[in-house]
Protein backbone atom coordinates (compact mmCIF):
# COMPACT_ATOMS: atom_id res chain seq x y z
CA UNK A 1 0.00 0.00 0.00
CA UNK A 2 1.21 3.51 -0.81
CA UNK A 3 1.52 6.25 1.80
CA UNK A 4 -1.81 7.10 3.41
CA UNK A 5 -3.71 10.12 2.13
CA UNK A 6 -4.36 11.63 5.53
CA UNK A 7 -2.55 10.99 8.78
CA UNK A 8 -3.89 12.59 11.94
CA UNK A 9 -1.83 12.03 15.05
CA UNK A 10 -2.25 13.01 18.66
CA UNK A 11 -5.06 15.52 18.14
CA UNK A 12 -6.12 17.31 21.30
CA UNK A 13 -8.88 19.86 21.65
CA UNK A 14 -10.52 21.39 24.70
CA UNK A 15 -13.47 23.74 24.69
CA UNK A 16 -14.15 25.97 27.65
CA UNK A 17 -17.69 27.14 28.07
CA UNK A 18 -18.66 29.28 31.03
CA UNK A 19 -15.64 28.25 33.09
CA UNK A 20 -16.15 24.52 32.48
CA UNK A 21 -13.64 22.74 30.27
CA UNK A 22 -14.79 19.94 28.01
CA UNK A 23 -12.21 17.65 26.43
CA UNK A 24 -13.53 17.17 22.92
CA UNK A 25 -10.52 15.34 21.48
CA UNK A 26 -8.08 13.35 23.57
CA UNK A 27 -5.08 12.00 21.67
CA UNK A 28 -6.99 11.10 18.50
CA UNK A 29 -4.90 9.42 15.80
CA UNK A 30 -6.00 7.74 12.58
CA UNK A 31 -5.14 7.29 8.92
CA UNK A 32 -7.15 7.26 5.74
CA UNK A 33 -5.78 5.69 2.56
CA UNK A 34 -6.43 6.74 -1.05
CA UNK A 35 -9.96 5.78 -2.05
CA UNK A 36 -10.71 4.34 1.37
CA UNK A 37 -13.79 4.90 3.51
CA UNK A 38 -13.16 5.29 7.21
CA UNK A 39 -16.31 5.44 9.27
CA UNK A 40 -16.27 7.32 12.55
CA UNK A 41 -19.02 6.17 14.87
CA UNK A 42 -19.86 6.99 18.45
CA UNK A 43 -22.57 8.33 20.68
CA UNK A 44 -23.58 12.00 20.61
CA UNK A 45 -20.93 14.26 22.09
CA UNK A 46 -18.14 11.77 21.56
CA UNK A 47 -16.21 14.24 19.39
CA UNK A 48 -16.97 12.92 15.89
CA UNK A 49 -17.93 16.29 14.45
CA UNK A 50 -14.99 17.95 16.19
CA UNK A 51 -12.71 15.50 14.37
CA UNK A 52 -14.37 16.40 11.07
CA UNK A 53 -14.06 20.13 11.65
CA UNK A 54 -10.47 19.81 12.85
CA UNK A 55 -9.45 17.86 9.74
CA UNK A 56 -10.99 20.64 7.63
CA UNK A 57 -9.27 23.39 9.63
CA UNK A 58 -12.62 24.84 10.68
CA UNK A 59 -11.42 24.30 14.25
CA UNK A 60 -7.75 24.51 15.22
CA UNK A 61 -6.56 21.65 17.45
CA UNK A 62 -4.66 22.48 20.66
CA UNK A 63 -2.05 19.86 19.85
CA UNK A 64 -1.33 17.20 17.26
CA UNK A 65 -0.46 16.90 13.59
CA UNK A 66 -2.42 16.52 10.37
CA UNK A 67 -0.54 15.42 7.28
CA UNK A 68 -2.53 15.49 4.06
CA UNK A 69 -0.98 14.15 0.86
CA UNK A 70 2.38 14.10 2.69
CA UNK A 71 2.27 17.78 3.63
CA UNK A 72 1.81 19.37 7.03
CA UNK A 73 -1.76 20.66 6.67
CA UNK A 74 -1.72 22.60 9.95
CA UNK A 75 1.27 24.65 8.77
CA UNK A 76 -0.68 26.16 5.88
CA UNK A 77 -2.22 29.60 6.25
CA UNK A 78 -3.93 32.29 4.22
CA UNK A 79 -3.95 31.92 0.46
CA UNK A 80 -2.06 28.60 0.56
CA UNK A 81 -4.57 27.08 2.93
CA UNK A 82 -7.49 28.32 0.82
CA UNK A 83 -5.94 26.80 -2.31
CA UNK A 84 -5.21 23.56 -0.45
CA UNK A 85 -8.84 23.25 0.63
CA UNK A 86 -9.78 22.20 -2.91
CA UNK A 87 -8.55 18.65 -2.19
CA UNK A 88 -10.46 18.33 1.08
CA UNK A 89 -14.19 18.82 0.91
CA UNK A 90 -17.12 18.37 3.24
CA UNK A 91 -20.82 17.53 3.07
CA UNK A 92 -22.85 18.69 6.05
CA UNK A 93 -25.68 16.98 7.89
CA UNK A 94 -28.42 19.52 7.26
CA UNK A 95 -28.40 20.34 3.55
CA UNK A 96 -30.58 23.41 4.09
CA UNK A 97 -28.29 24.98 6.69
CA UNK A 98 -25.21 24.32 4.56
CA UNK A 99 -26.25 26.75 1.84
CA UNK A 100 -26.67 30.50 1.88
CA UNK A 101 -30.45 31.01 2.06
CA UNK A 102 -30.23 33.37 -0.92
CA UNK A 103 -28.25 31.03 -3.16
CA UNK A 104 -29.34 29.33 -6.34
CA UNK A 105 -28.10 25.91 -7.46
CA UNK A 106 -25.97 27.48 -10.19
CA UNK A 107 -24.33 29.97 -7.83
CA UNK A 108 -23.51 27.28 -5.30
CA UNK A 109 -21.69 25.25 -7.95
CA UNK A 110 -20.13 28.29 -9.59
CA UNK A 111 -18.36 29.44 -6.40
CA UNK A 112 -15.78 26.63 -6.09
CA UNK A 113 -15.04 26.75 -9.85
CA UNK A 114 -14.47 30.50 -9.68
CA UNK A 115 -12.51 30.52 -6.42
CA UNK A 116 -10.10 27.80 -7.49
CA UNK A 117 -9.95 29.12 -11.03
CA UNK A 118 -10.89 25.75 -12.47
CA UNK A 119 -12.65 27.13 -15.53
CA UNK A 120 -13.12 30.52 -17.14
CA UNK A 121 -16.49 32.20 -17.03
CA UNK A 122 -17.59 30.95 -20.43
CA UNK A 123 -16.98 27.29 -19.64
CA UNK A 124 -18.48 27.21 -16.16
CA UNK A 125 -22.13 26.65 -17.21
CA UNK A 126 -21.05 23.50 -19.07
CA UNK A 127 -19.14 22.18 -16.07
CA UNK A 128 -22.06 23.00 -13.76
CA UNK A 129 -24.38 21.01 -16.02
CA UNK A 130 -22.02 18.03 -16.03
CA UNK A 131 -21.64 18.19 -12.22
CA UNK A 132 -25.43 18.11 -11.86
CA UNK A 133 -25.55 15.20 -14.26
CA UNK A 134 -22.95 13.28 -12.27
CA UNK A 135 -24.99 13.49 -9.07
CA UNK A 136 -28.11 12.46 -10.94
CA UNK A 137 -29.85 15.84 -11.15
CA UNK A 138 -31.41 17.51 -14.15
CA UNK A 139 -29.51 20.57 -15.45
CA UNK A 140 -32.88 22.35 -15.43
CA UNK A 141 -32.52 22.75 -11.67
CA UNK A 142 -29.65 25.20 -12.08
CA UNK A 143 -31.74 28.35 -11.79
CA UNK A 144 -33.77 27.15 -8.83
CA UNK A 145 -33.21 28.60 -5.38
CA UNK A 146 -31.80 26.18 -2.82
CA UNK A 147 -34.93 26.42 -0.68
CA UNK A 148 -37.13 25.41 -3.62
CA UNK A 149 -35.68 21.92 -4.13
CA UNK A 150 -36.21 18.79 -2.00
CA UNK A 151 -33.90 17.63 0.79
CA UNK A 152 -32.51 14.76 -1.29
CA UNK A 153 -31.84 17.07 -4.25
CA UNK A 154 -30.17 19.55 -1.91
CA UNK A 155 -27.81 16.90 -0.58
CA UNK A 156 -26.97 15.93 -4.17
CA UNK A 157 -26.16 19.58 -4.88
CA UNK A 158 -23.95 19.59 -1.76
CA UNK A 159 -22.12 16.53 -3.08
CA UNK A 160 -21.79 18.18 -6.51
CA UNK A 161 -20.30 21.27 -4.87
CA UNK A 162 -17.80 19.10 -2.99
CA UNK A 163 -16.96 17.25 -6.23
CA UNK A 164 -16.39 20.46 -8.20
CA UNK A 165 -12.81 20.88 -6.96
CA UNK A 166 -11.91 17.21 -7.60
CA UNK A 167 -11.16 16.39 -3.95
CA UNK A 168 -9.05 13.47 -2.76
CA UNK A 169 -10.93 13.29 0.54
CA UNK A 170 -14.51 14.08 1.34
CA UNK A 171 -15.73 14.41 4.91
CA UNK A 172 -19.35 13.35 5.22
CA UNK A 173 -20.61 14.56 8.60
CA UNK A 174 -23.84 12.64 9.16
CA UNK A 175 -24.48 13.39 5.50
CA UNK A 176 -27.35 10.93 5.13
CA UNK A 177 -28.82 11.11 8.64
CA UNK A 178 -31.30 13.87 7.88
CA UNK A 179 -32.65 12.16 4.75
CA UNK A 180 -35.56 9.77 4.66
CA UNK A 181 -34.80 6.09 4.19
CA UNK A 182 -35.42 5.71 0.45
CA UNK A 183 -33.43 8.84 -0.41
CA UNK A 184 -30.67 7.72 1.97
CA UNK A 185 -30.18 4.51 -0.04
CA UNK A 186 -29.89 6.46 -3.30
CA UNK A 187 -27.36 8.90 -1.86
CA UNK A 188 -25.25 6.02 -0.48
CA UNK A 189 -25.32 4.39 -3.92
CA UNK A 190 -24.23 7.67 -5.47
CA UNK A 191 -21.34 7.97 -3.00
CA UNK A 192 -20.16 4.42 -3.75
CA UNK A 193 -20.34 5.07 -7.52
CA UNK A 194 -18.36 8.28 -7.17
CA UNK A 195 -15.74 6.56 -5.05
CA UNK A 196 -15.30 3.85 -7.66
CA UNK A 197 -15.06 6.37 -10.52
CA UNK A 198 -12.84 8.99 -8.86
CA UNK A 199 -11.00 7.05 -6.15
CA UNK A 200 -12.15 9.56 -3.51
CA UNK A 201 -11.53 8.72 0.13
CA UNK A 202 -14.37 9.31 2.59
CA UNK A 203 -14.36 10.10 6.26
CA UNK A 204 -17.88 8.96 6.97
CA UNK A 205 -19.32 10.13 10.26
CA UNK A 206 -22.44 8.38 11.40
CA UNK A 207 -24.24 6.81 14.30
CA UNK A 208 -26.02 4.26 12.12
CA UNK A 209 -24.02 1.03 12.13
CA UNK A 210 -26.20 -0.50 9.40
CA UNK A 211 -25.22 2.29 7.01
CA UNK A 212 -21.60 2.12 8.15
CA UNK A 213 -21.29 -1.59 7.45
CA UNK A 214 -22.61 -1.14 3.92
CA UNK A 215 -20.32 1.74 2.93
CA UNK A 216 -17.14 1.72 5.07
CA UNK A 217 -13.95 -0.25 4.70
CA UNK A 218 -12.77 0.46 8.21
CA UNK A 219 -14.51 1.70 11.33
CA UNK A 220 -13.19 3.77 14.22
CA UNK A 221 -15.37 3.95 17.32
CA UNK A 222 -15.15 7.10 19.43
CA UNK A 223 -16.16 7.68 23.01
CA UNK A 224 -15.58 10.78 25.13
CA UNK A 225 -13.04 12.24 22.72
CA UNK A 226 -10.96 9.09 22.28
CA UNK A 227 -10.83 6.45 19.58
CA UNK A 228 -11.48 3.25 21.51
CA UNK A 229 -11.53 0.71 18.72
CA UNK A 230 -10.50 0.47 15.05
CA UNK A 231 -10.78 -2.33 12.57
CA UNK A 232 -12.31 -3.57 9.32
CA UNK A 233 -15.98 -2.60 9.15
CA UNK A 234 -17.50 -6.08 8.98
CA UNK A 235 -15.33 -7.33 11.84
CA UNK A 236 -16.01 -4.47 14.21
CA UNK A 237 -19.75 -4.53 13.57
CA UNK A 238 -19.95 -8.31 13.97
CA UNK A 239 -17.72 -8.54 17.01
CA UNK A 240 -17.06 -5.26 18.81
CA UNK A 241 -14.42 -5.41 21.53
CA UNK A 242 -14.94 -2.14 23.35
CA UNK A 243 -17.84 -1.58 25.72
CA UNK A 244 -19.14 1.37 23.72
CA UNK A 245 -18.86 -0.65 20.49
CA UNK A 246 -20.97 -3.39 22.04
CA UNK A 247 -23.50 -0.85 23.23
CA UNK A 248 -23.74 0.71 19.75
CA UNK A 249 -24.23 -2.68 18.11
CA UNK A 250 -26.81 -3.63 20.72
CA UNK A 251 -28.66 -0.42 19.96
CA UNK A 252 -29.12 -1.57 16.35
CA UNK A 253 -31.51 -4.49 16.88
CA UNK A 254 -31.58 -5.88 13.34
CA UNK A 255 -27.83 -6.50 13.46
CA UNK A 256 -28.15 -8.80 16.41
CA UNK A 257 -30.61 -11.14 14.75
CA UNK A 258 -28.58 -14.12 13.56
CA UNK A 259 -29.74 -15.36 10.17
CA UNK B 1 -50.23 37.44 -1.56
CA UNK B 2 -48.08 40.20 -2.96
CA UNK B 3 -46.18 42.64 -0.79
CA UNK B 4 -48.23 45.61 -2.00
CA UNK B 5 -51.59 44.04 -1.33
CA UNK B 6 -50.64 43.16 2.22
CA UNK B 7 -49.03 46.57 2.67
CA UNK B 8 -52.24 48.27 1.52
CA UNK B 9 -54.28 46.41 4.13
CA UNK B 10 -52.68 48.30 6.99
CA UNK B 11 -54.26 51.77 7.26
CA UNK B 12 -51.23 53.27 9.02
CA UNK B 13 -48.94 52.10 6.25
CA UNK B 14 -51.24 53.57 3.61
CA UNK B 15 -51.41 56.92 5.41
CA UNK B 16 -47.63 56.95 5.78
CA UNK B 17 -47.07 56.02 2.15
CA UNK B 18 -49.55 58.69 0.99
CA UNK B 19 -47.82 61.41 2.99
CA UNK B 20 -44.47 60.29 1.60
CA UNK B 21 -45.94 60.18 -1.90
CA UNK B 22 -47.20 63.77 -1.61
CA UNK B 23 -43.81 64.81 -0.27
CA UNK B 24 -41.96 63.16 -3.13
CA UNK B 25 -44.26 64.80 -5.67
CA UNK B 26 -43.72 68.17 -3.97
CA UNK B 27 -39.97 67.68 -4.06
CA UNK B 28 -39.94 66.54 -7.69
CA UNK B 29 -42.22 69.27 -9.03
CA UNK B 30 -40.91 72.14 -6.93
CA UNK B 31 -38.69 73.57 -9.71
CA UNK B 32 -41.55 73.22 -12.25
CA UNK B 33 -44.28 74.78 -10.12
CA UNK B 34 -42.04 77.40 -8.58
CA UNK B 35 -39.30 78.05 -11.11
CA UNK B 36 -38.27 81.28 -9.39
CA UNK B 37 -35.61 81.19 -6.71
CA UNK B 38 -37.60 80.53 -3.52
CA UNK B 39 -35.20 82.88 -1.71
CA UNK B 40 -36.16 85.82 -3.94
CA UNK B 41 -38.76 88.43 -3.01
CA UNK B 42 -42.19 87.61 -4.43
CA UNK B 43 -44.56 90.16 -2.90
CA UNK B 44 -45.22 92.44 0.07
CA UNK B 45 -43.71 91.35 3.38
CA UNK B 46 -45.70 89.45 6.01
CA UNK B 47 -48.73 88.77 3.83
CA UNK B 48 -51.14 86.48 5.72
CA UNK B 49 -52.20 83.14 4.20
CA UNK B 50 -55.32 82.94 1.99
CA UNK B 51 -55.35 86.70 1.29
CA UNK B 52 -53.76 86.78 -2.15
CA UNK B 53 -54.32 83.65 -4.30
CA UNK B 54 -51.10 84.18 -6.22
CA UNK B 55 -49.34 83.73 -2.85
CA UNK B 56 -51.75 81.31 -1.09
CA UNK B 57 -49.70 80.73 2.05
CA UNK B 58 -48.54 84.31 2.32
CA UNK B 59 -45.02 85.72 2.55
CA UNK B 60 -42.38 86.05 5.23
CA UNK B 61 -40.58 89.03 6.70
CA UNK B 62 -38.72 89.67 3.46
CA UNK B 63 -41.70 89.03 1.18
CA UNK B 64 -40.63 85.51 0.10
CA UNK B 65 -43.32 83.04 -1.01
CA UNK B 66 -44.02 80.57 1.86
CA UNK B 67 -45.60 77.93 -0.41
CA UNK B 68 -42.57 77.96 -2.73
CA UNK B 69 -40.34 77.64 0.33
CA UNK B 70 -42.38 74.69 1.54
CA UNK B 71 -42.01 72.89 -1.80
CA UNK B 72 -38.30 73.58 -2.17
CA UNK B 73 -37.78 72.76 1.52
CA UNK B 74 -39.29 69.31 0.90
CA UNK B 75 -36.44 68.66 -1.53
CA UNK B 76 -33.82 69.47 1.09
CA UNK B 77 -35.55 67.50 3.85
CA UNK B 78 -35.99 64.39 1.72
CA UNK B 79 -32.52 64.56 0.18
CA UNK B 80 -30.78 65.08 3.51
CA UNK B 81 -32.95 62.50 5.29
CA UNK B 82 -32.42 59.75 2.73
CA UNK B 83 -28.76 60.50 2.02
CA UNK B 84 -27.70 60.63 5.66
CA UNK B 85 -29.72 57.53 6.55
CA UNK B 86 -28.16 55.66 3.62
CA UNK B 87 -24.67 56.82 4.62
CA UNK B 88 -25.27 55.85 8.26
CA UNK B 89 -26.58 52.40 7.32
CA UNK B 90 -23.74 51.71 4.88
CA UNK B 91 -21.02 52.77 7.35
CA UNK B 92 -22.81 51.00 10.21
CA UNK B 93 -23.28 47.66 8.47
CA UNK B 94 -19.71 47.60 7.17
CA UNK B 95 -18.26 48.35 10.61
CA UNK B 96 -20.68 45.94 12.31
CA UNK B 97 -20.01 43.13 9.83
CA UNK B 98 -16.24 43.49 10.09
CA UNK B 99 -16.37 43.61 13.90
CA UNK B 100 -18.70 40.64 14.23
CA UNK B 101 -17.00 38.52 11.61
CA UNK B 102 -13.37 39.20 12.47
CA UNK B 103 -13.85 39.02 16.25
CA UNK B 104 -10.92 39.38 18.64
CA UNK B 105 -8.91 42.58 18.57
CA UNK B 106 -10.63 44.01 15.47
CA UNK B 107 -14.01 43.57 17.14
CA UNK B 108 -12.80 45.20 20.36
CA UNK B 109 -11.24 48.17 18.53
CA UNK B 110 -14.26 48.81 16.28
CA UNK B 111 -16.79 48.45 19.05
CA UNK B 112 -14.88 50.82 21.38
CA UNK B 113 -14.90 53.39 18.58
CA UNK B 114 -18.64 52.79 18.24
CA UNK B 115 -19.04 53.28 22.00
CA UNK B 116 -17.11 56.55 21.80
CA UNK B 117 -19.45 57.87 19.10
CA UNK B 118 -22.50 56.65 20.98
CA UNK B 119 -21.61 58.41 24.23
CA UNK B 120 -21.58 61.81 22.50
CA UNK B 121 -25.12 63.00 21.69
CA UNK B 122 -25.63 62.75 17.94
CA UNK B 123 -26.94 66.28 17.60
CA UNK B 124 -23.98 67.76 19.47
CA UNK B 125 -21.62 65.84 17.21
CA UNK B 126 -23.39 67.13 14.08
CA UNK B 127 -23.39 70.66 15.48
CA UNK B 128 -19.66 70.57 16.20
CA UNK B 129 -18.85 68.99 12.83
CA UNK B 130 -20.84 71.52 10.79
CA UNK B 131 -19.61 74.53 12.75
CA UNK B 132 -15.99 73.47 12.23
CA UNK B 133 -16.17 72.52 8.53
CA UNK B 134 -18.84 74.98 7.46
CA UNK B 135 -22.42 74.42 6.32
CA UNK B 136 -23.09 72.80 2.96
CA UNK B 137 -25.52 70.04 2.04
CA UNK B 138 -22.76 67.42 1.82
CA UNK B 139 -21.28 68.35 5.20
CA UNK B 140 -24.73 68.33 6.82
CA UNK B 141 -25.40 64.82 5.45
CA UNK B 142 -22.05 63.61 6.74
CA UNK B 143 -22.56 65.29 10.11
CA UNK B 144 -25.93 63.61 10.64
CA UNK B 145 -24.58 60.21 9.52
CA UNK B 146 -21.71 60.63 12.00
CA UNK B 147 -24.15 60.56 14.90
CA UNK B 148 -26.45 57.79 13.65
CA UNK B 149 -24.23 55.03 12.23
CA UNK B 150 -23.70 53.40 15.63
CA UNK B 151 -27.23 51.94 15.81
CA UNK B 152 -26.95 50.00 12.54
CA UNK B 153 -23.39 48.95 13.50
CA UNK B 154 -24.52 47.36 16.76
CA UNK B 155 -27.46 45.57 15.18
CA UNK B 156 -25.39 44.30 12.25
CA UNK B 157 -22.69 43.02 14.61
CA UNK B 158 -25.19 41.12 16.77
CA UNK B 159 -26.73 39.55 13.67
CA UNK B 160 -23.34 38.65 12.18
CA UNK B 161 -22.25 37.01 15.45
CA UNK B 162 -25.09 34.53 15.10
CA UNK B 163 -24.78 34.05 11.33
CA UNK B 164 -21.03 33.35 11.35
CA UNK B 165 -21.60 30.14 13.31
CA UNK B 166 -23.98 28.75 10.69
CA UNK B 167 -23.04 25.83 8.50
CA UNK B 168 -23.16 27.79 5.27
CA UNK B 169 -20.36 30.02 6.49
CA UNK B 170 -18.33 26.91 7.39
CA UNK B 171 -19.06 25.47 3.95
CA UNK B 172 -17.93 28.71 2.29
CA UNK B 173 -14.63 28.35 4.17
CA UNK B 174 -14.35 24.72 3.11
CA UNK B 175 -14.58 25.65 -0.58
CA UNK B 176 -11.77 28.15 0.03
CA UNK B 177 -13.64 31.44 -0.13
CA UNK B 178 -11.69 34.54 0.97
CA UNK B 179 -12.77 35.78 4.44
CA UNK B 180 -13.72 39.21 3.07
CA UNK B 181 -15.90 37.62 0.40
CA UNK B 182 -17.55 35.45 3.07
CA UNK B 183 -18.18 38.52 5.23
CA UNK B 184 -19.67 40.69 2.49
CA UNK B 185 -21.31 38.15 0.21
CA UNK B 186 -22.43 35.33 2.49
CA UNK B 187 -22.94 37.04 5.85
CA UNK B 188 -23.83 40.68 5.26
CA UNK B 189 -26.87 40.22 2.96
CA UNK B 190 -28.40 37.88 5.52
CA UNK B 191 -27.72 40.32 8.35
CA UNK B 192 -29.41 43.23 6.58
CA UNK B 193 -33.18 42.81 7.29
CA UNK B 194 -33.09 43.88 10.98
CA UNK B 195 -30.80 46.80 10.07
CA UNK B 196 -33.20 47.97 7.36
CA UNK B 197 -36.05 47.76 9.84
CA UNK B 198 -34.28 50.56 11.67
CA UNK B 199 -34.04 52.75 8.57
CA UNK B 200 -37.39 54.55 8.96
CA UNK B 201 -36.42 55.70 12.45
CA UNK B 202 -33.05 56.88 11.14
CA UNK B 203 -34.58 58.78 8.20
CA UNK B 204 -37.09 60.47 10.53
CA UNK B 205 -34.36 61.41 13.00
CA UNK B 206 -32.13 62.70 10.20
CA UNK B 207 -34.89 64.98 8.89
CA UNK B 208 -35.40 66.37 12.39
CA UNK B 209 -31.66 66.84 12.94
CA UNK B 210 -31.33 68.68 9.65
CA UNK B 211 -34.23 70.96 10.62
CA UNK B 212 -32.64 71.60 14.00
CA UNK B 213 -29.29 72.45 12.40
CA UNK B 214 -31.01 74.84 9.99
CA UNK B 215 -32.95 76.38 12.86
CA UNK B 216 -29.64 77.18 14.52
CA UNK B 217 -28.42 78.69 11.27
CA UNK B 218 -26.07 75.81 10.42
CA UNK B 219 -27.94 74.56 7.36
CA UNK B 220 -26.80 75.12 3.80
CA UNK B 221 -27.42 78.90 3.40
CA UNK B 222 -28.14 78.56 -0.32
CA UNK B 223 -31.11 76.26 0.17
CA UNK B 224 -34.54 76.71 1.65
CA UNK B 225 -35.06 74.38 4.57
CA UNK B 226 -38.05 73.96 6.85
CA UNK B 227 -35.85 74.41 9.90
CA UNK B 228 -34.55 77.65 8.44
CA UNK B 229 -38.12 78.85 7.75
CA UNK B 230 -39.13 78.12 11.34
CA UNK B 231 -36.10 80.04 12.60
CA UNK B 232 -36.93 82.91 10.26
CA UNK B 233 -40.51 83.08 11.59
CA UNK B 234 -39.40 82.90 15.21
CA UNK B 235 -38.57 86.64 15.33
CA UNK B 236 -42.15 87.53 14.39
CA UNK B 237 -43.79 84.68 16.28
CA UNK B 238 -46.36 86.93 18.02
CA UNK B 239 -47.47 88.91 14.99
CA UNK B 240 -47.17 86.22 12.27
CA UNK B 241 -47.19 82.78 13.92
CA UNK B 242 -48.14 81.06 10.60
CA UNK B 243 -44.55 81.54 9.41
CA UNK B 244 -43.35 79.02 12.02
CA UNK B 245 -46.49 76.88 12.17
CA UNK B 246 -46.73 76.00 8.46
CA UNK B 247 -43.22 74.52 8.05
CA UNK B 248 -43.63 73.00 11.52
CA UNK B 249 -46.72 71.10 10.38
CA UNK B 250 -44.89 69.98 7.23
CA UNK B 251 -42.04 68.66 9.38
CA UNK B 252 -44.35 66.77 11.74
CA UNK B 253 -46.29 65.22 8.86
CA UNK B 254 -43.11 64.17 7.07
CA UNK B 255 -41.58 62.47 10.10
CA UNK B 256 -44.92 60.78 10.79
CA UNK B 257 -45.20 59.64 7.17
CA UNK B 258 -41.69 58.20 7.08
CA UNK B 259 -42.25 56.43 10.36
CA UNK B 260 -45.66 54.96 9.48
CA UNK B 261 -44.57 53.80 6.04
CA UNK B 262 -41.41 52.26 7.47
CA UNK B 263 -43.32 50.45 10.21
CA UNK B 264 -45.82 49.21 7.64
CA UNK B 265 -43.06 47.82 5.43
CA UNK B 266 -41.37 46.08 8.37
CA UNK B 267 -44.65 44.54 9.57
CA UNK B 268 -45.49 43.35 6.09
CA UNK B 269 -42.16 41.60 5.58
CA UNK B 270 -42.30 40.17 9.11
CA UNK B 271 -45.68 38.60 8.38
CA UNK B 272 -44.33 37.13 5.17
CA UNK B 273 -41.34 35.60 6.94
CA UNK B 274 -43.51 34.28 9.71
CA UNK B 275 -45.69 32.46 7.22
CA UNK B 276 -43.04 30.84 5.06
Amino acid sequence: MTAPLLVASGLHKRFSRGGKTVVALDNVSFEIGQGETLALVGPSGSGKSTVARTILRLIEPDAGNIHFEGEDFLAQHGARLRAGRAKLQMVFQDPLAAFNPRATVARVLDDPLRIHDLADRAHRPKIIASLLDRVGLSPNLRDRAIHEISGGQRQRVAIARALATKPALMVLDEAVSALDVSVRGQILELLLDLQEAENIAYLFISHDLGVVRSIAHRVAIMDAGRIVETGPAAEVVANPKSAIGKALVAATPKLLRKA
Amino acid sequence: MSFFRRFSRSPEAVIGASILGVLVVMALFAPLLFPRDPLSIAGPALLRPFQDWSLPLGTDRLGRDVLAGLFHGARTSLAVGLASAATAIIIGTIVGTLAGFAGGLTDEALMRITDAFQTVPGFLLALAFVSVIGPSLFVVVLAIALGTWTGPARIARAEVLSIRERDYVASARVIGMHPLEIAFREVLPNALPPVLALSSVIVAAAILTEAALSFLGLGDPNRVTWGGMIAEGRTVLRSAPFLSIIPGIALVLTVLGVYLAGEGAVETTAVRRGRS
